[in-house]
């Protein structure tokens, strides 16, 4: 156990050795990096302000059921809290005739109602779907359709359909993106990596002669992949940061003259979490393959 | 110790370096590898150093057969092993001090323990004063006599030495002889490659003379 511990801490000793004998290419290096980190995640970043921008725009993904004129308001308060009880509704709002006027009336439009003989409004459930996409409100509307109680179901779905679509295009770019990207960051640390190799091929000759593992040998390298794609990934967050805060300013007057108060978001803590985790792990990965196909090589026996 | 029977090493290309050679090395013997230049010395050390296999035959040392290792195995084996190699085999970018210190490292040993023996090792070849040197200052005798605590640093039961005097004058090869001697005295198995007859005439021991790829005496 202890003797795994200091095989660990001279890895990373000898990894961070390496830092500092080739300072400027491992900077490059992780500058490059970081731009392939901060592609993909720099449109996420953008796609969930974009969500979050729609979100006050766009309707509340709702149903609105408008009951038979012979169902009572008892009944109606009834219904309600039936479907309230149902697996994928979140919440049921009852507005009875009476409300319903007084919401007209309330919303300016008193005289019109003033002038009719009787209220014309039926009692109304308004449901609310535990999750706000078309494929739900889609079979919760169909299946409410067929209640006896309900005369017409109105839902607004073509417009989260749309934006749910667009959202999902985005959101397929940025696994694309991130994919290739990855790639490419494996590449790079399996290039470092080899070119290391290379420089270091005296020491892991000798290290092998007098009886080093190849996992003693590997070690070190598998850490340089690591931090530097650790490195990487907060140079990517770094450059992800600065673009919010170049754009924040213009974002904001466009905000303002749609008379909305926006700010941009930029990563929370468990998403840029999840990425260092990526970059590094990449990092890791890239000179796992690099060790060993460039170990093989260098293969004495 | 050393058990090599009717052992063949063919290279890529057809070039013989040993044809069925047999040799036995016994406990705690000191062995002189002679022969002209080819004759096939480095190459049987190799194989005893499990750098090499064999063509065919057995090579087996300390009842393990070299041949049929693993891979995984191979590090383990060689731990007990002290090699000391013609060109030393130094790591230029570090100490006189953590050349030597770099084989209790890979079997995972540091602190004031490892230093304790690092510092025994170079007070043995008379490098304790030259521990912080870089190897690169030291003259080609002291560096083969860095190469020699880095491989006796573990205190292996076998030392293997190819052409250890080569490149040096006769002071610095008395010095490097005197030092296997001490070895020796203490129980160490030596084999060791040279074609200085006068220096082996000097110091006894057992002599296999090879020719060819052959053992001649």
């Amino acid at each position: 156990m202890r003797s795994w511990l200091i095989h660990h801490l001279h890895s990373l000793k000898t990894a961070a050795e390496q830092f500092r004998a080739a300072p400027l290419a491992t900077l490059f290096t992780v500058l490059v990096i970081g731009v392939a980190v901060a592609l993909p995640t720099g449109l996420y970043v953008l796609l969930g302000n974009l969500d979050r921008a729609a979100g006050g725009v766009k309707p509340q993904a709702e149903l609105t059921l408008f009951l038979k004129p012979e169902v009572s308001e008892a009944e109606g308060r009834q219904l309600a809290a039936k479907l309230g009880k149902e697996a994928d509704v979140a919440e049921v709002r009852f507005i009875s005739r009476s409300e319903g006027i007084a919401q007209l009336e309330a919303a300016g439009l008193a005289d019109i109602t003033a002038g009719l003989p009787e209220n014309p409004l039926p009692h109304t459930l308004v449901v609310k779907p535990k999750r706000a996409e078309a494929a739900t409100l889609d079979a919760i509307g169909t299946r409410l359709t067929g209640l006896p109680e309900v005369e017409r179901v109105l839902m607004d779905s073509a417009w989260i359909k749309r934006l749910s679509a667009l959202m999902d295009l985005g959101q397929d770019l940025v696994f694309m993106l991130a994919a290739m990207l990855g790639l490419a960051l494996a590449a790079i640390t399996a290039n470092t990596i080899r070119l290391q190799i290379y420089a270091q091929r005296d020491e892991i000759e000798v290290a092998r002669l007098i009886g080093a593992t190849d996992r003693f040998i590997r070690r070190p390298f598998l850490y340089f992949g690591g931090i530097q794609g650790l490195a990487g990934g907060l140079a990517g967050w770094g450059v992800v940061l600065a673009g919010v805060q170049l754009i924040q300013g213009s974002v904001a007057q466009v905000a303002q003259a749609y008379g909305v108060d926006f700010a941009l978001n930029g990563l929370a803590l468990p998403e840029l979490l999840l990425v260092l985790a990526f970059s590094s792990g990449l990092g890791w990965l890239g000179a796992y393959f690099a060790v060993g196909q460039t170990l093989r090589k260098v293969e004495t026996f | 110790m050393i058990e090599i029977s009717d052992v063949t090493k063919r290279y890529p290309g057809g070039h013989e370096a040993l044809s069925s050679l047999s040799l036995t090395i016994e406990k705690g013997e000191l062995v002189f590898l002679t022969g002209h230049s080819g004759a096939g010395k480095s190459t049987l050390l190799k194989l005893v150093a499990a750098i090499e296999r064999p063509t065919s035959g057995h090579v087996v040392v300390s009842g393990q057969n070299v041949g049929r290792m693993r891979r995984a195995a191979l590090p383990y084996f060689r731990r007990n092993i002290g090699l000391i190699f013609q060109d030393h085999k130094l790591l230029y970018d570090r100490s006189v001090f953590d050349n030597v210190l770099l084989p209790l490292h890979i079997q995972g040993m540091t602190g004031s323990d490892a230093a304790k023996r690092v510092r025994a090792a170079l007070d043995k070849v008379g490098l304790l004063k030259k521990e912080r040197a870089r190897p690169i200052t030291l003259s080609g005798g002291e560096q083969q006599r860095l190469c020699i605590a880095r491989a006796i640093v573990s205190r292996p039961a076998l030392v293997l030495a190819d052409e250890p005097t080569a490149n040096l004058d006769d002071a610095y090869a008395r010095d490097i002889m005197d030092m296997f001697r001490a070895f020796n005295e203490v129980g160490v198995t030596l084999l060791i490659s040279t074609h200085d007859h006068e220096l082996i005439q000097r110091y006894g021991g057992r002599n296999v003379h090879l020719a060819y790829g052959k053992l001649v005496a």
